[in-house]
């Protein structure tokens, strides 16, 4: 990373073409960002497809991984929506694994995130909120729309209540979005404003021997903070889209 | 316990369809804003790259969705439940065995009862036995000896009574002896002998 832009904390999410591709002119290149697309499919196909390869019954450590991480998001999802979520597991539990496993590969040093883009956290809000909206539809027709008709409430106040359950509507995907986008982008950013510290003091000399280690502590720190942000914004991706998608199953409030 | 997903071809198609529109229509504004050619300086802003990412987006998550959901998951799904199927029949011909140990044990236990009351029945009886045999011995053997006790009892009488008659017979020749000696006269037999008998009589 320091190779790349020096102290530049920005140029870690720059995209660079690998193997230009240019159809129709829109620019389809395969670049860095797909790149660890790949890996990240990579990872998770190696620990769920490879892991599981051997169908022990007493599992080894690959296959226990997969098997622990199969319970937790079953968990996560029956606990959200019952039995009947399970219609929506294998979709809940890849968009878990490849925001997970896309945020880890983003932790080593030089790797790039791909979740620190708004447009890839963008497509995977509106694809659950398109999933919601058409699955929603195709399973309770109009009733569907009771979503956004809360029940108990004075006649005189529905308009408005309405219209608040709208924009909370439409302002999922947008929070959902931004919500993992910022967190991994304001995380790399700051690792790297530590790191250009250390370098910059080292480099000034004198003094900035002395002051040198503070920063370096502190992106140390940082650092595990950002394993556990990365952890932990995959999992609240997935526990929101497990509530989202409620909303589709069971729509009555 | 694992819970299968139920696989849902209708949510599947549906993912993949908003999957492929929501690439094509982003991947569309995202031509149409960089048109202006106005340079992006933060490269998550940078709408040039929009239609790159969504489109290996697509493919990547795309592979991953297939993956998961036609291979992994039903196989580690089916794992979890051959597991939990393969725990449950252990547990369950486990406790089929103990009932079995334990019906065992009872009939072992009942059957070891029983024997000890044979054994008591057999012991009484045995004893019952044996006291009765040793009674009835017993009896004879007293039966016998009180008859030798009274034979003996009467050869003693009679050797008495014989001795007794045979010191009488002594006596009156003695008193006789006696009385020759004293006197210088014999007295007859008879008058011994009464003479004796009265003084056996006195005492």
């Amino acid at each position: 990373m320091a190779a790349g832009g020096g102290i530049d904390p920005i140029s870690q999410f720059q995209i660079k073409p690998i193997v230009p591709l240019r159809p129709f002119g829109l620019d389809l290149s395969f670049s860095n960002a797909s790149l660890f697309m790949a890996l990240t499919v990579a990872a998770v196909s190696l620990i769920m497809v490879y892991g599981s390869s051997q169908r022990a019954t007493v599992p080894g450590r690959l296959q226990s991984l997969a098997e622990i991480i199969y319970e937790f998001v079953a968990s996560t999802v029956t606990g959200v929506m019952g039995k009947q979520g399970m219609v929506f597991f294998p979709f809940v539990f890849s968009l878990f694994m490849f925001v997970l496993m896309a945020n880890m590969l983003g932790m080593i040093p030089g790797a790039f995130t791909v979740t620190s883009h708004i447009i890839v956290t963008a497509a995977f809000a509106f694809l659950v909120i398109g999933v919601v909206l058409v699955y929603g539809i195709m399973k309770h027709g109009s009733h569907f729309f009771g979503l956004f008709v809360p029940s108990g409430v004075p006649g005189w106040l529905l308009p408005f209540m309405v219209l608040i359950e709208a924009v909370s509507f439409v302002s999922r995907p947008i929070s959902l979005s931004l919500r993992l986008f910022g967190n991994m982008l304001a995380g790399h950013i700051a690792l790297k404003v530590f790191g250009g510290f250390v370098v910059a003091l080292l480099a000034g000399g004198g003094i900035g021997y002395v002051i040198a280690p503070l920063p370096l502590l502190l992106a140390i720190a940082l650092t595990a903070l950002e394993f556990l942000v990365a952890f932990l914004q995959a999992y609240v991706f997935a526990i929101l889209t497990c509530v989202y998608l409620n909303d589709a199953l069971h729509p009555g409030h | 316990m694992p819970v299968r997903p139920s696989p849902s071809l209708g949510t599947a198609r549906a993912g993949a369809t908003i999957a492929a529109l929501s690439v094509l229509i982003l991947a569309e504004a995202a031509q149409a804003q960089t048109a202006p050619g106005a340079k992006a300086s933060f490269p998550p802003f940078d709408a040039t790259t929009f239609a790159g990412q969504l489109f290996w987006l697509a493919i990547s998550f795309g592979v991953l969705y297939w993956l998961m959901s036609t291979v992994a998951l039903p196989r580690v799904g089916a794992i979890l439940e051959e597991r939990a199927g393969t725990i449950s029949r252990d547990l369950d011909n486990a406790a089929q065995m103990q009932a079995k140990a334990e019906e065992t044990a009872k009939a072992y236990e009942s059957a070891l009862a029983e024997a000890r009351k044979n054994a008591q029945g057999i012991a009484q009886a045995a004893r019952d036995a044996g006291a009765k045999a040793s009674d009835e011995r017993r009896h004879v053997v007293e039966a016998e000896l009180s008859a030798k006790l009274a034979a003996a009892e009467a050869t003693i009488a009679s050797t008495k009574s014989a001795a007794m008659q045979n010191v009488r017979g002594l006596g009156s020749e003695v008193a006789v002896a006696i009385v020759a000696k004293l006197t210088g006269q014999s007295p007859t037999a008879s008058e011994a002998s009464d003479a004796v008998d009265q003084a056996l009589a006195r005492g």
